[in-house]
């Protein structure tokens, strides 16, 4: 595999404090909370599926919190937003609402879904989150004929769709590349590309480990950023989306990131991962986008240790509430299998 | 208490083994297979064994994948493509259903693409809509597709070697609620799959309980259970859906005069009709006893909610209590 990707995806480098120039504590404040609520919540989603409390499968992508938290800074709730099986941040980044992904996952008729979906299959359409799906590449095609309906509607909203580096193998994708540009497509191809595809890293299925080579066979603009810089990712999502407002079509962002946890559920999966070793997860947990972050804003005099420290707990108790409760509340009720079949049915009462 | 050497899981390990060590033209291609938790035990160590070149673990690209088993096997190779779920594959439509199904009687009969495509039937767990589909009534729709469900140990085995070794491609569907099954496996006898029928895997008198796949271990396991409440059920496997050879069935529900067919997918439309129909439209009006009756899932995506999950699927007891109703 060619290393088109270099220093982005070595473990060893990026470590640091993010850059901060000409950012103020009132953007950045928001999105080191916004992050730091996805990973709570999504550590209490590894607690609960270990305890076996969660009965089924949870993605967690912890460690990639500033991509969708990067990117939302710059969507609007008229925006079409899909995402995929591990997309429990690209839902709390539009939508903080914690409690009801915990509802949702506990299979509870509060939730997302009303608990007819779980942790792989979330909506939230009032903001802008038009459905995520485990089948890899399921929604990409849809997001973008989500775009082509904000065109023909004459608005001036995206369509955008998150896509791992592994979805990016599958033909769909390709054709929605292609598409998207020839009929200039106000939409947005997200790549996260956190090198693997379940168990795989990338080098054992791609030929170069940089996904932005395709918007390149495609004409369309691209930018390639570090994952794990959410200030970077805020301010190159905010030139490509601008642009794809505007009426100039299509774009790619490819981020490149790590997942701290395995494949699916709490484990690192180092046993499994191919390709995946305890020392590359350690390097990779240095590269946190959280501490970056706050490391950058503490530097600056603008957020200190004790700040964080308070919204950490003030986070942590609104969290063990917002789990208690859903816990408590009621499953879907016995006629929901049946009755959220079609739109309506004749003998509905 | 005996040992049991193997369990469904294992079996079709066995089948991988065997068919790999004498048939050099065997290769395995599909998602997980370097590192294949994704499938139970069936395929532990066979990149191993056997080394990469034989066994591809490949990019997410079902249509790819199965394209190329599908060409490769036009080539002279004997090929498996491993889908972990059912679902998964739907993106390799094409090459199985326009292509594969078809290649032979567009050319005249000139050319048989033997691919064997390995499917998984994987649900339960809250996994949901798009992690749970038994899709094989579809399947068994297209000629030119030869569809094979093993229930048993030992079909896990032999009907994997023998969907290998036949000249037609073949979907060899698998179902991961059968993995803890356990029996002995004798030494392999290669079958012809052409002569394979559905089978008598329990003889009785009162009714006929005619299933495949999981549903089949269900059947047998409601059997016993209507032993003891004195009712004979002769419990028939179906194991090749398609072509199918219903005369095994004709000819019991012929004998019982109740005819109850049960089925891992959906009711409508679904293959537990199909059965149905091609056993009716041979016998005379008069046959039956009572009309007979299907269980199948309730026409709706599989739902994740445990509360609901736990009513959707089909259950030993149910089967009991809708066969013990007949009487
Ligand atoms: C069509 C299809 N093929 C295979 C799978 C199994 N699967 C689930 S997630 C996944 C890996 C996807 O990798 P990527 O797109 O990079 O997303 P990531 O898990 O890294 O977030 C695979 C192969 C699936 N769900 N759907
Ligand atoms: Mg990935």
């Amino acid at each position: 595999m060619k290393n088109d990707l270099k220093d982005l995806s070595n473990p060893e480098k990026c470590h640091g404090a993010v850059s901060i120039a000409n950012q103020d504590i009132g953007s950045l404040k928001p999105m080191l909370k916004s992050m730091l609520l996805i990973r709570k919540a999504e550590q209490h989603l590894a607690l609960g599926r270990k305890n076996g409390l969660i009965g089924g499968p949870v993605h967690l992508g912890v460690g990639q919190e500033a991509i969708a938290v990067g990117i939302s800074q710059n969507l609007k709730s008229t925006d079409y937003i899909f995402g995929a099986h591990r997309s429990h941040s690209h839902l709390l980044a539009l939508n903080p609402d914690f409690y009801r992904l915990f509802a949702e996952v506990l299979g509870k008729e509060t939730g997302f879904s009303k608990g007819m979906g779980g942790s792989m299959h979330l909506y939230d359409q009032q903001n802008g989150f038009y459905g995520s799906v485990p089948i890899v590449a399921g929604t990409v095609a849809l997001a973008l004929g989500a775009a082509i309906a904000a065109k023909l509607q004459e608005t001036d909203h995206i369509g955008l769709a998150y896509i791992g580096d592994g979805a990016v193998e599958e033909g769909v994708v390709h054709e929605s590349f292609n598409l998207a540009k020839i009929q200039d497509a106000p939409m947005l191809f997200v790549i996260e590309n956190n090198l693997f595809a379940s168990h795989m890293n990338i080098s054992l299925r791609q030929p170069s480990d940089m996904i932005s080579r395709f918007a390149v066979a495609n004409d369309i603009p691209y930018k390639l950023v570090d994952g794990n810089d959410v200030v970077a990712i805020a301010k190159a999502s905010k030139e490509l989306i601008d642009d794809i407002r505007s009426g100039k079509g299509p774009a790619l962002i490819e981020l490149v990131t790590y997942r701290w946890y395995g494949h699916v559920d709490w484990r690192d999966d180092v046993d499994v991962g191919v390709e995946r070793s305890l020392d590359d997860i350690e390097n990779w947990r240095k590269r946190d986008p959280i501490k970056r972050l706050s490391k950058a804003m503490i530097d600056a005099e603008m957020w200190s240790q004790n700040q964080e420290v308070d919204l950490n707990n003030e986070l942590e108790e609104s969290m063990k509430s917002a789990w208690d409760k859903a816990m408590s509340d009621p499953y879907p009720s016995s006629d929901a299998t049946l009755k959220y079949v079609y739109a309506e049915s004749k003998n509905d009462s | 208490m005996t040992v049991k050497k193997h369990n469904y899981g294992t079996a079709i390990l066995a089948a991988f083994e065997y068919l790999l060590e004498k048939y050099p033209e065997v290769f395995v291609i599909g998602q997980g297979l370097w590192s294949p938790w994704y499938v139970g035990n069936s395929m532990t160590d066979l990149d191993k064994k056997f080394g990469i070149k034989r066994i591809i673990d490949t990019p997410v690209s079902e249509s790819a994948c199965t394209g190329a088993a599908v060409g490769a096997s036009l080539a002279g190779m004997k090929p498996i493509v491993v889908h972990p779920r059912m679902d998964f594959m739907l993106y390799a439509i094409d090459p199985i259903v326009n292509q594969a199904a078809k290649w032979s009687h567009m050319f005249g009969g000139q050319a048989h693409p033997g691919a064997t495509i390995r499917c998984i039937i994987n649900r339960g767990g809250e996994q949901g809509a798009q992690h749970s589909q038994a899709l094989h009534a579809w399947f068994a729709h297209v000629p030119g597709l030869r569809v094979v469900m093993p229930s048993t140990v030992s079909d896990a085995r032999d009907l994997l070697i023998a969907s290998v070794l036949c000249k037609d491609p073949v979907m060899y569907i698998d179902d991961r609620w059968l993995y803890e099954q356990e029996d002995d496996l004798s030494p392999v006898v290669e079958l012809d799959l052409l002569s394979q029928r559905p089978m008598i895997t329990q003889d009785g008198s009162d009714i006929t309980i005619v299933s495949s796949g999981h549903t089949s271990l269900l059947a047998r396991e409601a059997a016993k259970q209507l032993d003891s409440k004195n009712i004979s059920a002769e419990v028939i496997d179906i194991r090749i859906l398609n072509p199918l050879d219903a005369d095994v069935i004709i000819n019991s529900v012929k004998k019982t005069r109740r005819f109850l067919v049960i089925d891992s997918g959906w009711l409508s439309g679904g293959f537990s009709a199909e059965i149905i129909a091609k056993v009716l439209e041979k016998l005379p009006v008069d046959s039956l006893l009572i009309p007979p009756v299907r269980m199948a899932l309730p026409d709706a995506p599989a739902p994740t909610s445990r509360v609901l999950e736990k009513d959707y699927y089909i259950s030993t007891n149910d089967i009991v209590k809708r066969a013990t109703d007949l009487f």
